[in-house]
């Protein structure tokens, strides 16, 4: 559980004498402060971490307990909630998701990468032309092309197809992806390519024999960021799919909790599914995912 | 031959991406505005011209106003809560004092991000139930049952329930575009001013503050921008109700267009949308970008 604790210990390492004296004159008022920060910080985790632990505990409970006794823990286990759960429809939707999910990351990492490739290689007029395109993307919201969208994709007789949430998730995600993998690229040294060009190596042996092994860091936050949108969007996969079998699982819990009405153990089991990808990814990727938001967010 | 090559490799290299670009970002953008002046229903062959009478109309519109008044109370707590509270979040956070315990609290922070949004919108429909929910319970438990309501389900409170549940799924990004920002700052200016005995709190004025401006503007934008789209949380809690209480403009825009089947008008309202965040997108790109020549 290490996020971002970069060159925080080498600097701790290093007491200053002076620094140490001062210290000591307000030991004890900075521990009691200290105390009363570490109890709000604390109380913060729990407000976050309570829900999501009702959330999980609640899961394995029938109707009338969670109903009756909130707080309390399941009296039996119903562990079949979560086989009810997966067998009436969260397969169907977890698959999809993941479907939509994969191909929207090859395709924003192949086609991104290209791009990133293009823009950082060459300089003329037109290539900061499409800079600048590329870059106003980011202005753009899905909200506001929602209804044109519509249209397109009706009229490409893609509507009700997961194509129609693949294609839009790239086309969104495209922007940030190559601004990010661009910024990266131009910090490959030159020379690699320049003896990879007197070795004969071809443009695409050039992007994809030099700057794509190079820039595997960077692909991966593509990756992850990719995913974290992928997974979670709700308002394209609400309006562009009507078809239960082809929900992901952001829209198709929505039908799932209309189609169960009150089984709610059912429905906070299916909940807790939808969840756990992106938990793990959280765990396991953190650097890379907190390194894209936060220049995403600064560039953007 | 090899000036031929190198001509042809950017462009196709580049082609795919303008070609996502153009057909699913800008050509949407240009049709929804030229939208606007037409009057057409989703399966309609035929598209009637209006003339500007739509954009007449969004002056007229209370659930408009009401929406707008809606999208601003999102933007002024989530700023408020996000960027302020989420700053001092982050300077504790990352203060020595802290060090051990930060970075499990900066991933427990950070998980409500990740989950999508309809878990935590239909979790929090368990917790605002009126019956069962926790919030009613909690109150009951600790003796302030007489402020229990139902929370959702009151047109005073759905839309302050609604933004409540924003800050507690999105504080924690915040915090860490905020931590980020200050594990940038160089470490000798926090030595320098222990030397010459600053406590935390001037630390945090003196150099924390100063130091995280540009992000802190572009945290302020992002939290703007989003109140003024925001779609799914009041959608999936509210559906804009109890009435037309807890409508934001991107709610109104979808019904328009996907349940009253009013597509001009629709688009319409999504031109405004539109303008309103265009023009923060652009303070935000001019703000990173004078930053980057620093």
């Amino acid at each position: 559980m290490t996020l971002l604790n970069t060159k925080e210990d080498v600097l701790n390492s290093s007491p200053d004498a002076r620094y140490q004296k001062v210290r000591s004159k307000t030991d004890l008022r900075g521990k009691i402060s200290k105390n009363i920060f570490l109890l709000g910080l604390l109380f913060i985790a729990f407000i976050v971490l309570y829900p999501l632990y009702w959330m999980f505990i609640s899961s394995f409970k029938s109707y009338d307990e969670i109903y009756n006794n909130v707080w309390s823990l399941p009296s039996v286990w119903h562990f079949e909630n979560y086989i009810t759960a997966w067998s009436q429809g969260i397969s169907s939707y977890f698959i999809n998701s993941l479907f939509v999910t994969i191909l929207s990351i090859l395709l924003v990492v192949l086609i991104g990468s290209m791009a990133a490739f293009s823009l950082s290689r060459y300089k003329t007029k037109w290539i900061n032309v499409a800079l600048v395109f590329i870059i106003g993307g980011l202005m753009m919201n899905p909200q506001v092309a929602l209804i044109p969208l519509f249209e397109i994709l009706t009229w490409m007789n893609l509507i009700n197809t997961h194509w129609a949430l693949i294609l839009t998730y790239v086309a969104y995600r495209l922007p940030l992806s190559i601004i990010l993998i661009r910024a990266f690229f131009l910090s490959i040294p030159k020379e690699l390519e320049e003896s990879a060009i007197i070795d004969g190596c071809s443009e695409f042996g050039i992007y994809s024999r030099i700057y794509l092994p190079l820039s595997i860091p960077i692909l991966i936050t593509t990756v992850v960021l990719t995913a974290y949108f992928a997974w979670n969007e709700f308002l394209f996969s609400t309006v562009f799919i009507d078809s239960s079998d082809l929900k992901t699982i952001p829209s198709g819990l929505m039908g799932f909790r209309d189609a169960l009405r009150t089984d709610w153990g059912v429905l906070l089991a299916g909940m807790v599914i939808a969840s756990i990808p992106m938990i793990i990814l959280l765990i396991l990727l953190q650097k890379y995912l907190v390194r894209g938001l936060s220049e995403g967010s600064v560039k953007g | 031959m090899i000036l031929k090559r190198i001509k042809l490799v950017p462009v196709l290299f580049l082609l795919p991406s303008l070609l996502f670009l153009g057909v699913f970002v800008y050509i949407p953008i240009v049709q929804n505005f030229f939208n606007s002046f037409f009057d057409f229903s989703v399966f309609s062959q035929t598209k009637e011209f209006i003339g500007f009478s739509y954009f007449k109309e969004l002056f007229e519109d209370k659930i408009l106003m009401t929406s707008f008044a809606n999208n601003i109370k999102y933007a002024v707590i989530s700023v408020l809560f996000q960027v302020f509270f989420a700053l001092i979040l982050a300077t504790i956070l990352e203060d020595k004092l802290f060090r051990r315990i930060a970075p499990t609290l900066r991933v427990i922070y950070f998980i409500p991000v990740m989950i999508s949004i309809s878990v935590i919108a239909l979790l929090f429909s368990f917790i605002y139930n009126p019956q069962m929910g926790l919030l009613n319970s909690f109150l009951d438990l600790i003796g302030l049952e007489s402020l229990a309501k139902p929370w959702l389900g009151n047109a005073t409170t759905a839309i302050y329930a609604v933004i409540a549940m924003s800050q507690w799924q999105s504080v924690g990004f915040i915090t860490m575009l905020f931590i980020v920002a200050i594990q940038k700052i160089p470490k000798d200016l926090y030595e320098a001013a222990e030397i010459d005995g600053a406590g935390r709190i001037r630390k945090f004025f003196n150099i924390t503050v100063p130091q995280v401006k540009e992000t802190m503007f572009v945290n302020v934008l992002i939290t703007v921008t989003g109140a003024m789209l925001v779609f799914n949380e009041p959608y999936i809690l509210t559906n804009g109700g109890p009435g037309i209480s807890s409508m934001t403009l991107s709610v109104h825009m979808y019904q328009l267009g996907f349940i009253k089947d009013n597509m001009g008008y629709a688009s319409a309202v999504a031109t405004l949308i539109f303008v309103v965040t265009a023009i923060f997108a652009l303070i935000q790109i001019k703000v990173s970008g004078t930053g980057k020549d620093e």
